[in-house]
C-alpha cells in the first residue's frame, strides 16, 4: 500500500468529503491561509482547491466556531471546524459541552448536530502548558459527544470521513506529531467505523490499551519484552468514544492482566474508565492489580528534559508490566 | 493630534530601550535558526518596540501589567532582568520562572508583571481581576493588559471590558495592533478598521496612536493612565504597528505581501526614532553607536549567563503544581 504522512492522509480524507459532498465545509483560524507553508499539514492546498465559500478562515474566536458548526449542522451542513491547540477548546466548550453535546436530546430525538471538530493536539514541541494539554477524558465525560484518537495515516483518515458522515458530533484529536509521521494508507473513500478497536499486536500475558502516540511505545515495550519471553496484546482504542468494550474485556479474560496507556495525566484519566470497565466486567479473570501508565500529576512542562520525563515511554510500560508479572 | 514632547532624557531612554529590545529579540532569532539551541517556538515582537516602551514608560513601578505571548518587549522596558528571562528562555532551572514557562508565558512579579497567558484574549479578564483588586484595596495603582488585534475578537475581551466599564475599574486596554493575527490580515478578521472606536460601545474613551512612535505611545498612554488612575473608569488604547517577522521564527510570511513588508521595514520605530532623536539634537550617531554596544553587551552576557546554567531537574516538573503538593496525587 502507498504511504502518506498523516497530515496528508488526514487532508485526503477532508477533500473526498468535500468532492462527495456539497454540505462538508471547513472553518478555523488559518485552515485556509496559514503560517505553515508546509504541505504536510491537514488543511494545506484546500482553499486553492475548493474556495473560499467552503474553507472559512475565521477571526481567532473559538466560541462563535463551535456556535458555527452547531448552528449550521443542525440546518443540515456537515461542518468541519479546527481547534488550533487541545486547550484551546476550553473556550469553545459551552458550544460543545452545552449544546452540541445535549441539544438533541433536549429537543427529544428531533434536532441533529452533525459536526466534526478536528482538534490539533500532543505534546512534544516545549510550548508548554497551555499549548500541551491532552483534555479527552473531559469531552469524553460528555454524554453525546463522540471522541475519537487515531495513532496513523490510515486511521486517521478513516475514522475522520467517518466522523463527518456521523450524524454525532464528533471530536477528532490530531496529534501533531503524528503529521509528520507516515505509513500506509488505502486510497479512496476507506472509512474505519467508530467503536472498533485494532488489536496491533495479538499475545498472551498482558493486555496493553493506548491510543495515540502511546500505542508507539507499548509496541516497543512489546518488542523488548518479547525477546525476554514475555507477550503482550497490544490494543489500540482508536475512539474512546463509542467504547469498543468488547475486544478490550476479552483480551483481558485471556491475560488476566490489564495495562492502560495515556500522555494525559492519570488521576481521572481516561485509563481510569477502562480499570474500572474491567473491574466491573472481567473481575474474575484478573490475576493482578491494573496498572496506568499516565502523565504526571502536573501540568505538561516547557523544558526539555521535563517534557519527556512527563511522557509515558516504552521504559514505563515495561516496568509497570514487571511490576505484575 | 498634538503631541507634547516628553522630556529629552525619558527620550534618550526610550530609545535605548528600543534598541535594547531590538538585539535581545534579534538574538533570539538567530538562536531560534540554530537547531536545538532554543526549546519550543519563539514569537517575536521586532517592529513594535515603541509600543512596550511607551506604554511602559507611562507606568509607575506598582502599577500592573499583563501580557500575552508576544512578551518580551514589555517585560524588558519594564525592567525584568535580562539574565533570568533568557534562562526562562532558554529553559534553564535558573529562569524567572525555573523552566517551567519559556517564552510563551513569561511572569515576573518582581516587576509587577503578574499574570502573562499565550491563550490569546486570556489577558483582559485576568486584569479585569487584577484592576478590581486595586479599587478594592484603594489603591492608587492600575492594570494594564496588552493584547493583540487578533485577540479583539475573542469574547473575553468584551466581557472584561463591559465590566470594567460598569466598575468604573483602574483599567487601560492597549491593544497593539500589528496588522496580523496569524496569517490573517486585520481586514479579514476584523469586522472594523478602528478597533479603538470600540471604546465608545463601552462607554470608554478609545484612543488610536501611531504604534511605531514612541513619543505619541507615551503621551497618550500616560494620558489615558491618569484617566484610570483618577477612578474615572477603564480607557482603551490602540497602538498601531506592524509585525516585521513572522508570527513565529518558524513563519516565513509567504501570505504577506513583500510591497506592504517593505513599506513598514521603511517604518521601523528604531530608525525612525534614532533619525528623529538625532535630527533634534537630542542624541548624536554616537551616542546611539554606544547603545547598541552596551545593549550588545548586556544580551550576550544574558546570553552566557543562560547557556551556562543547568536545566531543570526532570522531578521538579512535579513541583509548583499546588502551593502544598498533595501527597495522594504524587
Ligand atoms: C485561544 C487561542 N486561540 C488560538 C491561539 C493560537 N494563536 C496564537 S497567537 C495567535 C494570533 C493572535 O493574534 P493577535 O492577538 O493579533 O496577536 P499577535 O500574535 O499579532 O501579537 C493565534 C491565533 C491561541 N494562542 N489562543
Ligand atoms: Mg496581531
Amino acid at each position: 500500500m502507498r504511504e502518506l504522512h498523516t497530515g496528508q492522509a488526514i487532508q485526503e480524507a477532508l477533500a473526498i468529503a468535500m468532492d462527495q459532498d456539497e454540505r462538508v465545509f471547513l472553518a478555523g483560524e488559518g485552515v485556509g491561509t496559514s503560517i505553515h507553508d508546509n504541505p504536510l499539514m491537514p488543511t494545506y492546498g484546500l482553499l486553492d482547491r475548493f474556495g473560499k465559500k467552503r474553507v472559512k478562515d475565521t477571526p481567532v474566536s473559538e466560541a462563535a466556531i463551535a456556535g458555527l458548526a452547531v448552528g449550521a449542522s443542525n440546518m443540515g451542513l456537515l461542518p468541519v471546524v479546527e481547534i488550533m491547540f487541545f486547550p484551546f477548546i476550553t473556550l469553545a466548550s459551552d458550544m460543545l459541552v452545552n449544546h452540541a453535546a445535549k441539544l438533541h436530546y433536549l429537543s427529544g430525538g428531533k434536532s441533529t448536530f452533525p459536526l466534526t471538530v478536528r482538534v490539533k493536539a500532543g505534546l512534544g514541541f516545549q510550548a508548554g502548558c497551555q499549548h500541551s494539554h491532552n483534555l479527552e477524558a473531559w469531552m469524553a465525560h460528555v454524554p453525546g459527544l463522540k471522541i475519537v484518537f487515531p495513532s496513523n495515516p490510515a486511521d486517521a483518515k478513516g475514522l475522520l470521513l467517518t466522523s463527518i458522515f456521523d450524524p454525532d458530533p464528533v471530536i477528532v484529536v490530531e496529534e501533531m506529531g503524528l503529521y509528520w509521521a507516515s505509513g500506509p494508507t488505502p486510497e479512496g473513500d476507506v472509512r474505519v467505523p467508530l467503536g472498533s478497536a485494532n488489536v496491533l499486536k495479538p499475545g498472551g500475558d498482558v493486555t496493553v490499551v493506548a491510543y495515540g502516540t502511546p500505542v508507539y511505545a507499548a509496541l516497543q515495550a512489546a518488542g523488548a519484552l518479547e525477546e525476554e519471553g514475555i507477550s503482550l496484546e497490544v490494543i489500540d482504542l482508536r475512539s474512546l468514544v463509542p467504547l469498543d468494550k468488547e475486544t478490550v474485556l476479552e483480551s483481558v479474560r485471556r491475560t488476566g492482566r490489564l495495562i492502560t496507556v495515556h500522555d494525559a495525566n492519570r488521576f481521572c484519566g481516561f485509563g481510569a474508565e477502562l480499570a474500572a470497565m474491567v473491574a466491573e466486567e472481567a473481575f474474575h479473570s484478573l490475576k493482578a492489580p491494573v496498572r496506568r501508565v499516565a502523565g504526571l500529576e502536573a501540568p505538561v512542562p516547557m523544558a526539555p528534559v521535563q517534557e519527556s520525563f512527563y511522557k509515558p515511554s516504552a521504559e514505563k510500560v515495561m516496568e509497570a508490566v514487571r511490576s505484575i508479572l | 493630534m498634538i503631541t507634547r514632547k516628553p522630556k529629552g532624557n525619558v527620550r534618550r531612554a526610550m530609545l535605548s530601550d528600543m534598541i535594547f529590545i531590538r538585539a535581545f529579540e534579534d538574538r533570539l532569532a538567530e538562536l531560534a535558526a540554530q537547531k536545538d539551541a532554543l526549546p519550543g517556538m519563539q514569537i517575536l515582537a521586532t517592529g513594535q518596540e515603541a509600543v512596550a516602551v511607551g506604554v511602559i514608560g507611562s507606568l509607575n513601578p506598582d502599577d500592573v501589567i499583563i501580557s500575552n505571548h508576544r512578551s518580551h518587549g514589555h517585560l524588558l522596558a519594564r525592567g525584568a532582568d535580562p539574565n533570568t528571562l533568557m534562562a526562562e528562555i532558554m529553559g534553564r532551572a535558573t529562569g524567572v520562572n525555573r523552566g517551567k514557562s519559556g517564552t510563551l508565558h513569561l511572569i515576573v512579579p518582581e516587576v509587577n508583571a503578574l499574570m502573562t497567558s499565550t491563550v490569546v484574549g486570556a489577558g483582559p479578564p485576568m486584569a479585569l481581576g487584577a484592576a478590581f483588586a486595586q479599587q478594592y484595596k484603594e489603591e492608587e495603582a492600575i492594570t494594564v493588559v496588552f493584547f493583540g488585534d487578533g485577540a479583539a475578537a475573542e469574547g473575553s475581551v468584551h466581557e472584561a471590558m463591559n465590566l470594567a466599564a460598569i466598575w468604573k475599574l483602574p483599567l487601560l486596554f492597549v491593544c497593539e495592533n500589528n496588522c496580523w493575527a496569524g496569517a490573517q490580515s486585520l481586514a479579514e478578521h476584523c469586522a472594523i478598521g478602528v478597533i479603538a472606536s470600540r471604546g465608545s460601545a463601552y462607554n470608554m474613551p478609545g484612543e488610536l496612536v501611531d504604534g511605531n512612535n514612541p513619543d505619541e505611545v507615551l503621551e497618550t498612554a500616560t494620558r489615558l493612565a491618569a484617566h484610570c488612575r483618577a477612578g474615572r473608569g477603564p480607557a482603551l488604547m490602540e497602538a498601531f504597528t506592524y509585525r516585521l517577522r513572522g508570527h513565529g521564527e518558524h513563519d516565513h510570511q509567504h501570505y504577506v505581501d513583500p510591497e506592504e513588508l517593505a513599506l513598514w521595514k521603511g517604518k521601523d520605530p528604531l530608525t525612525t526614532y534614532g533619525t528623529k532623536l538625532t535630527e533634534e539634537g537630542l542624541v548624536t550617531l554616537q551616542d546611539i553607536q554606544s547603545m547598541e554596544m552596551e545593549a550588545a553587551r548586556r544580551v550576550e552576557e544574558a546570553v552566557a549567563f543562560g547557556q551556562s546554567s543547568p536545566f531543570p531537574k526532570p522531578e521538579e516538573a512535579l513541583e509548583h503544581v499546588w502551593v502544598n503538593s498533595p501527597r495522594d496525587r504524587q
